[in-house]
């Protein structure tokens, strides 16, 4: 299976534009299904981006955010190559973690 | 009185021609190039400024402040999650050990712009959907659902292979070919609904306008973007899905996915678009 996480992220100067989409149903708890049972809550609830071992964003996420995200942020330190790690944790314990370099 | 009664005569004779050309023209025979020239030209009048190749981006074609968005969208687009499963669901072997691929001409890659043509053994027309369920069906698959998920996944693949081929439908020299490309053209003309629209009331009349918050797609290039990802769906949709919430949304009761009408629906449209690039996957609003 493919990773769940797309990341790109540039360095310009000194600064780093990071864009990312995480493929998660995001399921507020509120919607029915065909049948007209509740689909149970499911979303993530924190995603973490670290550069260096030092999270440079970190976002809490509720069941308001839309089904497979996308963020865009930019941070000042990164460099071409650089790792950044990025990862997410939902409300059921599943989690994905994916490292990409700096272009 | 004898002079008035000539008067009259010669009124009613120029009526008579009048009236005369039209029908005339109604009468001729089905003319697919004169039609496909003559719908192009409307678009070309119509927006002067949109560049031909344009036109196959839809809204964004259409609305400056779109375009824009649409650009920096297009460098991560939401449909990437579907090319890659796409691509796993052509290569995934079935139970006889055959794939997908297998049923298609250079492994399906690359061919969306010759769908929907003409098949004279069946004598309808197969769309690319219809022809990825055909294939499931022989092989002892279950069919996909035609409007979304594994559906959209494969042919969004699909047509990302072919991106930038033109649109090259046939009409062959086969009397049921031609009957169902009037078909297709009676269908987009053809008003239906609580709301009484056409196809062509939004699509051909309209486009560039809003309807609510939309920006409506003009028709010349709509089916090279298919499928779409449309945000409003938060998911991937198919020309299946697209003309059977088209309905809905005129409050007409939709017809069944690739249903023959659909069918030659997307034949008359596809064959008026010919000479325009594949874009698809899409994403719009």
């Amino acid at each position: 299976m493919a990773s769940t996480i797309r990341v790109r992220a540039t360095a310009s100067g000194d600064t780093t534009e990071v864009q990312a989409l995480i493929q998660h149903p995001m399921d507020s708890g509120f919607v029915k299904n065909a049948k007209g049972e509740l689909i149970p809550p499911h979303f993530i609830q924190q995603v973490v981006i670290e550069h260096g071992g030092k999270p440079v964003f970190i976002a809490d996420w509720g069941p308001a955010v839309s089904k497979d995200p996308y963020l865009k942020f930019a941070f000042k330190g990164g460099k071409k190559g650089d790792d950044l790690k990025i990862s997410w944790t939902d409300n059921k314990g599943a989690s994905d973690t994916l490292t990409a370099k700096i272009q | 009185m004898r002079r008035f009664s000539g008067v009259a005569i010669a009124g009613l004779a120029v009526a008579v021609a009048l009236l005369g050309a039209p029908f005339a023209m109604a009468a001729d025979t089905p003319n697919p190039p004169a039609d496909l020239k003559a719908f192009q030209k409307y678009f070309k009048d119509k927006f002067p400024k949109v560049k031909f190749e344009d036109f196959v981006n839809g809204p964004y074609s259409m609305d400056e402040g779109l375009y824009k968005q649409w650009k920096e969208k297009e460098e991560f687009p939401p449909y990437e999650f579907a090319l890659d499963f796409g691509k796993e669901l052509m290569a995934k072997p079935f139970k006889n050990g055959k794939t997908l691929a297998d049923c298609f001409p250079n492994k399906g890659i690359g061919i969306r712009q010759d769908y929907p043509h003409f098949d004279a053994k069946q004598g309808k027309v197969i769309t690319l959907e219809l022809a990825v369920n055909q294939c499931r069906e022989a092989n002892g698959e279950q069919p996909y659902s035609y409007v979304k998920d594994e559906m959209a996944a494969v042919t969004a693949y699909m047509a990302y292979t072919s991106r930038g081929k033109v649109f090259d439908v046939k009409i062959p020299d086969d009397p049921r070919a031609l009957a169902a490309y009037e078909n297709g053209k009676r269908y987009f003309y053809t008003r239906r609904g609580q709301l009484n629209f056409s196809c062509a009331t939004c699509h051909v009349q309209s486009p560039g306008e809003r309807i609510r918050a939309e920006v409506l797609a003009p028709a010349l290039g709509i089916l090279n973007a298919m499928p779409i990802y449309r945000s409003e769906w938060s998911g991937m949709g198919t020309t299946s899905r697209r003309f059977t919430s088209c309905n809905s949304q005129v409050r007409a009761v939709p017809l069944k996915p690739q249903d023959e009408e659909y069918r030659d629906l997307e034949y008359y449209l596809s064959y008026v678009s010919n000479g325009l690039p594949i874009s698809g996957p899409g994403a719009r609003p």
